[in-house]
């Protein structure tokens, strides 16, 4: 046999992984076990050392360390800080990783305090703004959705087992759709995101004839402002757009303009 | 007598989310036993104000990644409760469909991956694949075909696609539900060897008494939405939901704790079968009379053994729900949806228990303010008082540490709890 390859320092025969989650639904590791025909197959490709929401076994010496959840709190810093230490390779995995996810819809109000009244009155509560991995430390690779999607988690482990590039596709989810020959959605009276999200889900919303979110971040080449044009020419408002643009936090840059002027359009509320 | 004994388990394993348990006895006395929640909150009640009410299932879906399904029709339910929406016999029965799969899942999930390696000694399911490999493939079997059902029905297992305020987005072909239908009839027997596999375990016997609450059956076992009931007598309609929770805030736990009738309520399998065990199907009841299973019973641990008892009942009523939906003339998948201002109110049997979403609309259909009351949130009182008793019986009948927090742990866990859920 050739020698082993490597990829960002984990060797190739059957890496250790760990997993782990912040402030999340648990829902992108419930993926894995959701995955029933191919479960076993994907546990022989790696070796398990720690995944608390299933197993009580644990160890610390993992090279694979996957991270679901946005930080939320000062305490997940020095977890988080801890867990990129023991890790070769560190893995967002999920929106709420990559961006902040639903979470971080918090951060848009400006009065932090009224947030915690709202849910807790006068309790005293600790919570900070929401801020997507990379935020806190180095992040290796990014793997996005809400949820991610099992095939798109099987490939890029199987190609970091294989010392593969992994890479993402850069073109838009309309690209996934039109190849499974769906009608637009825009066509049957929806608004949808598909032009300007990263693609890579094989259109998963839009073939059950939801329009996109957004959950995986920005294509590559994602002109919002003309994909802005087309919704208010099929008569959606700017706060629809604006419902999906800040709904994961993957569009960051973008929804800053169209909340001023959505706010604006409410008369400042 | 058990002397002294110290227990810390910090992030109970084999549950969703993040608590621990602590247990300190001194000279036989139980000084301290806590249950406490240290997850973290992400404000979803704030999140949703002044968002339109088409956020609202596809933002609550998300509270939780087992019953995202429980929380989108939960959400759903409450928008139409306040636009006056009723939904079709058609969505009606392919929301159940839905519910039922959802149920079916997270039963089978927690079963065999989270209740069955404590009863056969195993950390996780994972040494169990060498060790009972028929057990596991037996599980994986059952949990694809709820999760098949799932994505057939719902667009997708979690987080789904097609449940939308009004109805779906669109249907499955009714080749797809035949075949369902055939599967559904061919899992029978997977299920019983469930049964026959937790016969041959033993759980432990141990008896709290406690209030049950659930929805109320009217003619079928009650799934969503209906009247509010307690085994302590206590019966209300749906909207009525804040004086049947009276949520409020403990030190040392993120999560609320909720009361009714005593210090503490249950929610969930136990629950709704101790208030509901008539309306399970015949087979059903079998299965529930094989483990001496019936009402009203104030064992927690059979909240595991409700669970399976549920699985059977969800599957048979999926065969005739999808009879039905074979019968019947299908109608469009969606109806119009017009906004208006009030208050919507869903109580929704999800796997864990009764789940309340509220919420208070403007003209605009914008959301006002929002309240969100979570299974596991009632049921953490409940487990935080029986872990006090169990810790003073076994310490009265010295058992080792070890024992100890090994009833501890599994105690949490035949709750199933759902934290970062019940925190929100």
């Amino acid at each position: 046999m050739a020698t082993p390859l490597s990829y960002l320092g984990v060797e190739l025969s059957r890496p250790k992984v760990a997993f782990f989650e912040l402030s999340s639904c648990e829902g992108c590791q419930l993926q894995l076990l959701n995955n029933e025909a191919s479960l076993l197959d994907f546990l022989s490709l790696v070796e398990v050392v720690q995944f608390r929401e299933a197993m009580t076994e644990k160890r610390d010496d993992y090279q694979i360390a996957f991270v679901e959840g946005s930080v939320t709190r000062s305490d997940q810093v020095a977890r988080l800080v801890e867990i990129r230490q023991r890790a070769k390779v560190l893995v967002a995995f999920g929106s709420c990783a990559c961006f902040g996810g639903v979470n971080q819809l918090k951060n848009r109000f400006a009065d932090s305090d009224w947030v915690k009244r709202e849910v807790y009155g006068s309790f005293p509560i600790d919570t900070d703004t929401v801020r997507p991995l990379r935020a806190v430390v180095p992040v290796d690779l990014e793997i996005y959705g809400c949820p991610v999607k099992k095939e798109d988690v099987e490939r890029i482990v199987t190609d970091l087992v294989l010392g593969k590039t992994v890479c993402h596709p850069k073109y838009p989810v309309c690209m996934d759709c039109k190849a499974n020959e769906n009608i637009c959605l825009f066509d049957l009276g929806e608004p949808c995101l598909g032009p300007i999200t990263r693609g890579g889900c094989d259109a998963w919303c839009p073939n059950n004839r939801l329009g996109c979110w957004g959950c995986r971040g920005p294509a590559e080449v994602a002109n919002v402002a003309e994909l802005q044009r087309i919704m208010t020419e099929h008569g959606f408002s700017a706060e629809t757009m604006l419902d999906r643009l800040e709904c994961f936090g993957g569009f960051g840059a973008y929804t800053e303009e169209l909340a001023t002027m959505v706010r604006n359009e409410r008369g400042g509320t | 007598m058990r002397l002294n004994c110290d227990i810390k388990v910090n992030h109970l394993s084999r549950v969703e989310g993040h608590g621990n348990i602590s247990i300190t006895i001194r000279n036989g006395e139980v000084l301290e036993a806590r249950w406490d929640v240290v997850e973290t909150p992400r404000f979803f009640e704030a999140i949703l104000v002044g968002k339109k009410w088409e956020n609202a299932p596809y933002l609550c879906g998300r509270i939780c990644g087992i019953c995202s399904i429980g929380h989108t029709l939960a959400s759903i339910r409450a928008v139409e409760n306040a636009f006056g929406i009723e939904p079709s016999a058609q969505t009606a029965m392919l929301r159940l469909l839905l519910k039922h799969m959802e149920t079916l899942q997270s039963h089978i999930l927690h079963l065999y991956f989270l209740v069955a390696p404590d009863l056969l000694g195993t950390g996780s399911v994972l040494p169990l694949v060498g060790s009972h490999p028929e057990v596991v493939q037996r599980a994986l079997r059952l949990k694809m075909l709820a999760n098949d059902a799932c994505d057939i029905i719902g667009g997708r297992r979690l987080h789904p696609t097609r449940t939308v305020v009004g109805g779906f987005t669109m249907l499955p072909e009714k080749s797809q539900l035949d075949l369902l239908r055939r599967r559904f009839v061919d899992e029978v027997d997977d299920l019983l060897r469930t049964a026959d596999l937790f016969a041959s375990l033993t759980l432990p016997d141990f008896v709290r008494e406690t209030e049950f609450v659930s929805l109320q059956g009217d003619g079928s076992y009650p799934f969503i939405g209906g009247r509010l009931v307690s085994s302590d007598g206590v019966n209300r309609p749906e909207e009525e939901y804040l004086p049947m929770t009276n949520e409020y805030c403990v030190a040392n736990s993120t999560s609320k704790w909720t009361r009714l009738s005593r210090d503490s309520f249950a929610v969930g399998a136990l629950a709704r079968l101790n208030n509901n065990f008539d309306l399970l199907h015949p087979q059903a009841r079998q299965v529930a009379a094989r483990f001496n299973l019936a009402p009203v019973n104030h064992n927690p641990f059979m909240n595991n053994i409700a669970q399976l008892v549920e699985c059977v009942h969800v599957v048979l009523d999926g065969v005739s729900l999808i009879e039905q939906l074979l019968g019947m003339e299908w109608q469009a998948p969606r109806q119009e949806v017009v906004p208006r201002a009030g208050t919507g109110v869903a109580a929704v049997e999800v796997p864990r228990g009764i789940l309340y979403h509220a919420y208070w609309f403007d003209e605009a259909g914008r959301i006002t303010k929002a309240d969100c009351v979570i299974p596991t949130t009632q049921n953490h009182a409940n487990i935080h008082l029986d872990l006090q008793e169990l810790a003073r019986r076994y310490a009265a009948l010295g058992k080792t540490d070890a024992e100890i927090e090994l009833a501890a742990q599994m105690l949490v866990r035949a709750y199933d709890p759902c934290i970062s859920c019940s925190v929100h």
